[in-house]
Parts: C-alpha cells; structure tokens; sequence
C-alpha cells in the first residue's frame, strides 16, 4: 500500500483541533522518536487514515471518520510539544 | 498589516472558490486559478483540499498543493492527471471558468519558506522535485523572487521531458533574473537538444554535483513521489546534511 506523510493530516486535524497540529512534535511510545507529525507516514484507506512512526512504525494515531463523527485516537504517541503561536 | 505578511499561519476554514480560469500547463496537466471568497493570504509551500460533491451527495476530496502565496483571494493551483483517478480528470477536463468549488485551507505548517524581513539574505534553500511536486517548491521560489532577497536559491527538478515542465516560463525568466536563483533538471525519459546531462533517473551524484553541499548549511525542501523523496532524503543524509533540516512533501503515487 502507497503511503504518504503528515502533511496531509493537515485538514483533518485542523477541523478537529484549534491550530495547525503538522509542526507539533510527537513522541512515539514505541522508540522514542521525536518528530513533527508532518514527517510521519500516513496511509489513508476507506477505513480511515493512519499515521506511523518514520522510525520504527509504530502506529501513532488514527483518524477514522464516519457519517457525522470523527474518531482520533493517539495511541502510541506519548508527549506532543505544541509551538508556540 | 494582513495576517500573511505579519507572519501568522492564517485561519484554516472551508471557503466557496470560483473557477476564474482553467488552462493547460503541460499535457498532462492544467493551471487552475480560483478566486476563494474570505481566503486569508497563504504561506509559500502550504497546501488545500478540494471537495468535490456529487448530485448524489457522494464526496471525493484531494489536497493540492497551492502554487501562489501572499495576500489576495486568488489562489493559484496547477494540477497533475492520475490516470483512472477521481478528481484529477474532473478538474483538468472538465472544470470551466465560472464553476464552483469548496476548498479548505490554507493548510500546513510544516512544508513552508518565510522570506528573510528585510530582503537580506537568510540561510540558503535548496529545492528538490520531483514531477508535479515541483508545485509547492515553485511557490516558494516565486516568492523568493518576489521578495528580491539575497537568499542564495537552487532548484533540481527532475522531469520527464521539456513539455513536461511545470511553469517553464517563470522558472526561465526567474533563471535570467537579477534575484539569485539558479535551475537545473535531470529529464527522466527525453532531454532538449543539446543538454550535457544524460537522459534517466535522478542520481545520488547528481544530486551530489548540482545542489548546495551540507558546507553550506541550506534548508533543503524536497517534494515528488514518496519513492522519489524517500530516497533523495537518504542521499541528502548520506551527503552530510542535517536531517533536521530537510524537510519533505510525498504525495504518493509512483
């Protein structure tokens, strides 16, 4: 399956979230890694879209939207460090 | 002062666009200018997402990197054919000046160049594209040019053929330019006449011979194909580059 990076998360958590959460760095539960969601790797399917670790693939967080609800789920994601604005 | 030029990400929203103009870019490809009713200005290398909505209320949404910056209603986009796939075709065939989209945006923080305040020279850029990822890259360019700073500016873009070049004029006149700007490309099936470079996939000398050295500390910006840009990105780090300071745009297909 093709995938794509964070940056594409930019919609959706910006309809879900009051800023821009692509710059926020996130902590991955799984090794540790420290980076900016726009650099994880993003795979989307009917199902909804999922965004991996760049470092170890862990599963960060899922975004899977229904009919009129949305479901955000971080789950392997540990601190995220939010910019300033 | 607006929001853009004060240096603040714009209020993200869904906005009603009107199709101002639609035109070919490449063969494969169309310009498409939207004038977005209450759009905030965006940043150079932001990106949208176009809904498009069936009589049936089915939905289909893509995001497009946006090739404009700066103030203003219009926005300027310039969109690349996927074969059998749902909104490219729509977009590049069918849309018509006059036509109405619902955009959302401007969106993304991350993959985006601020110009130095003062038209002084900030750290060195280094674009990589590769096909249409050429587009957020562009924007940042233009703006580059636009804002006539002294920021040393190289592109490598890696194209099938001349025609297949996106904003082949601008680039040139940005070449020829008096802001420092500097293009090269690396034509993966047919090169122009007379080209010293040979013909085929870009390469990690290539990319070693024809962009700023890690010596040189530049922020490099690389968008294409996730294949493309992952392994660019690996050469880069391999090179001596920052990781830090590379950033990357996939948009997937092959």
């Amino acid at each position: 399956m093709q995938h794509f990076d964070g940056n594409l998360l930019a919609g959706a958590l910006s309809d879900l979230l009051a800023f821009d959460a692509t710059t926020a760095r996130a902590r991955c539960n799984g090794c540790g890694n420290v980076g900016e969601i726009a650099t994880t790797m993003v795979f989307r399917s009917a199902a909804g879209t999922v965004a991996r670790c760049p470092a170890c693939g862990q599963v960060l967080l899922t975004i899977v939207q229904t009919g009129d609800r949305t479901f955000v789920n971080f789950t392997g994601t540990g601190a995220i460090e939010i910019p300033a604005r | 002062m607006s929001e853009v030029t004060a240096r603040v990400l714009p209020r993200t929203a869904w906005h009603a666009a009107e199709v101002v103009e639609v035109r070919r870019e490449t063969p494969t490809a169309a310009r498409i200018v939207l004038d977005v009713a209450g759009w905030p200005g965006n940043l150079p290398g932001q990106h949208l997402d176009v809904r498009l909505t069936a009589p049936d209320g089915y939905t289909a949404t893509r995001s497009y990197s946006i090739a404009s910056s700066g103030d203003g209603s219009q926005v300027v986009l310039a969109v690349a054919r996927v074969p059998d796939g749902e909104v490219s075709p729509f977009l590049i065939d069918e849309l018509r000046a006059g036509d109405r989209l619902e955009v959302h945006g401007p969106l993304g923080a991350y993959f985006v160049w601020h110009a130095p305040v003062d038209g002084g020279s900030g750290r060195p850029v280094q674009l990589i594209a590769g096909g249409s990822g050429v587009v957020p890259l562009f924007a940042i360019a233009q703006a580059h040019i636009d804002a006539a700073d002294a920021t040393p500016f190289r592109l490598l873009y890696s194209v099938r053929t001349p025609d297949d070049v996106f904003f082949a004029e601008e680039l040139e006149a940005a070449a020829k330019g008096p802001v420092p700007f500097v293009a090269d490309y690396v034509y993966t099936r047919r090169a122009p006449a007379g080209a010293d470079e040979p013909v085929g996939r870009i390469t990690r000398e290539r990319v070693a011979a024809a962009t700023f050295g890690p010596e040189s500390e530049p922020l490099v910006y690389v968008c294409g194909a996730t294949g493309f840009v992952e392994q660019v990105a690996t050469w880069l780090v391999d090179l001596g580059h920052d990781p830090r300071a590379i950033r990357t745009e996939r948009y997937g297909g092959t």
